[in-house]
């Protein structure tokens, strides 16, 4: 009877990984004056599991890791080691350690091995450091001692009825403490019932085990640590049985606590469930072949939410079905009416399976207390950050996207704006500073703000820098916002040194890019001395998107809404020919290029070819406007964006398509992408 | 269990399924071809598709096809066979494929017919001769014959591979 592990991988690497950002999140919120009981419990609850999880599936470097993590973390439970915050520095440590032993594992590529052997040094070093007086179970030294002139182990061993559904598998066990000395084994069979009550699912049987020779007793412990949960186990010394109370017995954790815990305390206790937020369920349950398998999880109660109105579609479904096989003329408004419940129903359910694709942007948020950790004891500062709003809630495909760009903003702020704890205290400042992430709804966007109370941007120093880098003319103009702006522009950077948190002038402009190309825009809001505001604007989904649809000879295009600033018919009056070629006309004080669209798409039939007799719509796309030349405009709608390169391939000036009403397809228009077309 | 019984056992018995492979076969003026049916996912009739501006002349356009976006190419235009008339009786083949790791589905226009699904010994195949420059062979897997006619078999990767998108290795 063999399982293929290997379909459990995906699961196992998933749990571990957010494992993982619990014990990070658990360690950076621990206070080194009050220690939190419950959060090392937290932490060390999700090492366990990680433990278990990766001796169970045969990465036995993992497991090792990890053991002599959670020894560490035994010892700070227990009170019998401190808090401290080197310790707690080589656990973060270790935690990035782990999670590249993990990656690699997934990705079947080979360990940075010595990195490993570096992060376990330090982790042995703290485990067997000055203040360390009892016994960790991986230090065998004084179990060796205790156990000296030791003839053996006596070991009870009568599992729960659910040990078999846990994986776990007794033989296996046994072949391992044979490897370890003589044993002889009693099996009591007194607890199996009659064959027809009899449950081959569940394990009746219990055990005693005399394992003869000079064990140390952590190696019985590791054989029984996977199950010490499911099972009842007494493990005594052969000559020494009044040992009982002697401290190597309180040893493997929650030893003790197991004893007296009912089976019923599920079967993969440790891994989540701190808080409600953590509530999730799998979505994506059956592990799909390949690695770059994406899976999302989804609140348990929005999956409650559309089994519900599944539920009510399929009773629409069945009325409908009724009147339609007794139907008589006089039924004609209960059709009616159930025609508009299922409609209704419909949309809900659309809306609500949309819904899924919602993530809160805590995910984004949960990496930051770690960056700024990290970074301000680096660069000399005292920073606190601050989370507001972390259940808004985002697109996947923007939570994925927004993390980089944000990661780099808050670096910045962290870097240039926060100022070091001395300029703050001669500014008059609370020696700490402050960086806040908030994240709120403003109409159809979302909006996420990156904010600190450092020195903020000098205007006359961008200015000069910029002067200095050929980025403006002497003389020109520039309103603040322009000023500001100026730190989006390839090769800026204001920082009178490299350091290498950021300061290197690539970045900024490739932020701006990158939130431009999931459809938002950047804001900055400063004042010097005080601080300054990032302001991120993204649209609230990347699926759904408000449209203008135009059309241009017998074809339609759809104009996203949000680019649109105006339409116009134009006079001959306005319009300008520069150099016979190009077009534009003149807007209050502004010269726009003209793109005439069945130019530059070459749509025959078009209705309008003077640009007198169609329309101008006036649209703007990375800061340049300009005057679309269309025929007429049709509708204002609500369009699905689908993907032309999931099947296709990417166009110049056409973002994606989507489907209209008559089923028929119609490309949306990328307006920076049309600009550069034009240009060409 | 002798290794030369089975052999024997296989050189009777040629026509074992693991030897046999299915073609749907089409025509295109008087010449017969034929693609792995296993490719193919439906076939469909002609239905006006939405214009694709600055792509080559033979990328026709795209259509909705249950919710996807999925382009149709001209096969006469693609093979320089001239240009077609389509009406509701063309036929178009939607064939799938796996091209720079991910799947692909794309429709092919084929105005004749659609003749047949055939069944064709593998070891029949022959080897697409070089025609010179008059006949593109790029696209040709192989050469059989079925009922005393010649087929040419098409190699679906490199059909539905697009210009300027795929990298021309295999």
């Amino acid at each position: 009877m063999s399982i293929d592990m290997a379909q459990f991988h995906q699961i196992f690497f998933e749990e571990s990984f957010e494992g993982l950002d619990i014990m990070e999140s658990g360690l950076l919120n621990l206070d080194m004056g009050d220690v939190d009981a419950e959060t090392i419990n937290t932490i060390f609850r999700a090492a366990h599991s990680i433990k278990g999880g990766s001796g169970t599936f045969g990465f036995s470097a993992v497991a090792d890791f990890t053991h002599a993590m959670e020894t560490l973390l035994d010892e700070m439970r227990d009170g019998r080691r401190k808090v401290t915050q080197p310790a707690i520095n080589v656990l973060l440590g270790s935690v990035d350690c782990l999670r590249e032993m993990l990656t690699a594992i997934q990705d079947e590529k080979t360990l940075d091995q010595e990195k490993v052997t570096q992060h376990k040094k330090a982790l042995d070093t703290e485990l067997n450091g000055a203040d360390n007086t009892a016994s960790p179970p991986v230090q065998p030294k004084q179990p060796i001692e205790l156990n000296n002139d030791n003839a053996g182990w006596r070991i009870a061993f009568s599992p729960h009825a659910d040990l078999l559904k846990t994986g776990n598998d007794p033989v296996r066990m046994f072949r391992e403490l044979a490897e370890l000395g003589d044993i002889d084994i009693t099996v009591d069979l007194h607890g199996v019932p009659g064959l027809y009550e009899l449950d081959p699912e569940e394990c009746h049987l219990s055990w005693q085990i005399t394992v003869h020779g000079n064990i140390p007793r952590p190696e019985i412990d590791d054989i029984f640590d996977w199950v010490e949960e499911h099972c009842d186990l007494a493990v005594q010394n052969i000559e020494q049985t009044t040992q009982a109370s002697s401290p190597a017995f309180d040893e493997p954790p929650q030893s003790a606590a197991i004893e007296t815990t009912p089976p019923s305390s599920a079967t993969n206790p440790p891994i989540v469930s701190e808080s409600g937020q953590n509530e999730k369920v799998n979505a994506d349950k059956t592990p799909s072949a390949g690695k770059s398998s994406a899976s999302i999880r989804v609140d348990t109660a929005k999956i409650d939410t559309l089994i519900n109105m599944v539920g009510e579609l399929v009773i629409t479904q069945s009325m409908l079905s009724l009147i339609g096989e007794h139907f008589s003329l006089n039924k004609l408004d209960q059709l009616k009416n159930g025609l508009a419940q299922l409609e209704r129903h419909t949309r809900e359910l659309q809306e609500s399976v949309m819904n899924i694709r919602m993530l809160p942007i805590s995910f984004v948020f949960s990496r930051f207390p770690r960056l700024v950790h990290d970074l301000s004891s680096k660069l000399g500062k005292k920073i606190e950050l601050q989370l507001i709003g972390e259940h808004t809630e985002v697109d996947k495909t923007v939570v994925e996207l927004i993390s980089d760009p944000l990661v780099h903003l808050v670096r910045n702020s962290l870097d240039h704006g926060i100022e070091t704890p001395d300029e703050r205290i001669a500014a008059g400042k609370q020696e700490t500073g402050t960086v806040t992430l908030e994240a709120f709804h403003r109409g159809g966007n979302i909006v996420i703000e990156v904010s600190d109370d450092g020195r903020g941007l000098d205007k006359d120093k961008l200015r000069a820098k910029a002067l200095e880098k050929g980025l403006i003319q002497d003389d020109a103009v520039l309103s603040d916002k322009q000023t500001y702006e100026l730190i989006f522009m390839p090769g800026f950077s204001t920082a009178e040194q490299l350091t290498d948190v950021s300061g290197r002038g690539v970045g900024m402009d490739v932020v701006r890019r990158n939130i431009q190309s999931l459809g938002g825009n950047i804001d900055i809001v400063s004042q010097l001395g005080k601080g300054s505001t990032m302001a991120i604007y993204l649209p609230l989904t990347l699926a759904i998107l408000d449209g203008q649809s135009v059309a241009v000879g017998d074809e339609t295009y759809i104009i996203p809404l949000g680019s649109i600033i105006e339409s116009i018919n134009v006079t001959e009056r306005m319009i300008n020919r520069v150099a016979g070629k190009g077009e534009t006309f003149r807007l209050r004080q502004e010269y726009l290029p003209i793109i005439r669209m069945h130019e530059i798409f070459s749509v025959p039939n078009a209705k309008a070819t003077k640009l007198t007799e169609g329309l101008l719509v006036v649209v703007e796309g990375q800061g340049i406007r300009c005057g679309l030349f269309v025929d007429d405009l049709l509708t204002q709608q609500q369009v699905v964006v689908k993907s032309l390169e999931a099947n296709y391939r990417q166009v110049e000036g056409i973002s994606g398509a989507t489907i209209l009403g008559d089923g028929s397809v119609a490309l949306i228009l990328d307006i920076p992408g049309l600009v550069r077309l034009s240009n060409h | 269990m002798a290794n030369t019984d089975d052999q024997s056992q296989q050189q009777m018995d040629s026509k074992k399924p693991s030897d046999m492979a299915q073609y749907l076969s089409f025509t295109l003026g008087d010449e017969e071809y034929g693609v792995d049916i296993l490719r193919v996912q439906e076939i469909r009739s002609w239905e006006p598709v939405s214009r694709i501006p600055n792509v080559p002349a033979y990328e026709k356009g795209v259509v909705n096809l249950r919710g996807a976006i999925v382009p149709i190419i001209d096969l006469r235009e693609r093979f320089n066979l001239g240009h077609s008339h389509y009406t509701p009786l063309t036929v178009v083949v939607v064939l799938q494929a796996f091209i720079g790791g991910k799947p692909r589905v794309m429709g092919v226009v084929v105005v004749d017919s659609v003749s047949n699904v055939i069944d064709i010994e593998k070891t029949r195949i022959q080897s697409a001769p070089d025609f010179g420059a008059k006949v593109s062979t790029e696209f040709i897997n192989g050469l059989a014959s079925f009922n005393e006619r010649m087929v040419m078999l098409l190699d679906v990767n490199k059909l539905l591979k697009l210009e300027g998108v795929d990298n021309d290795e295999t």
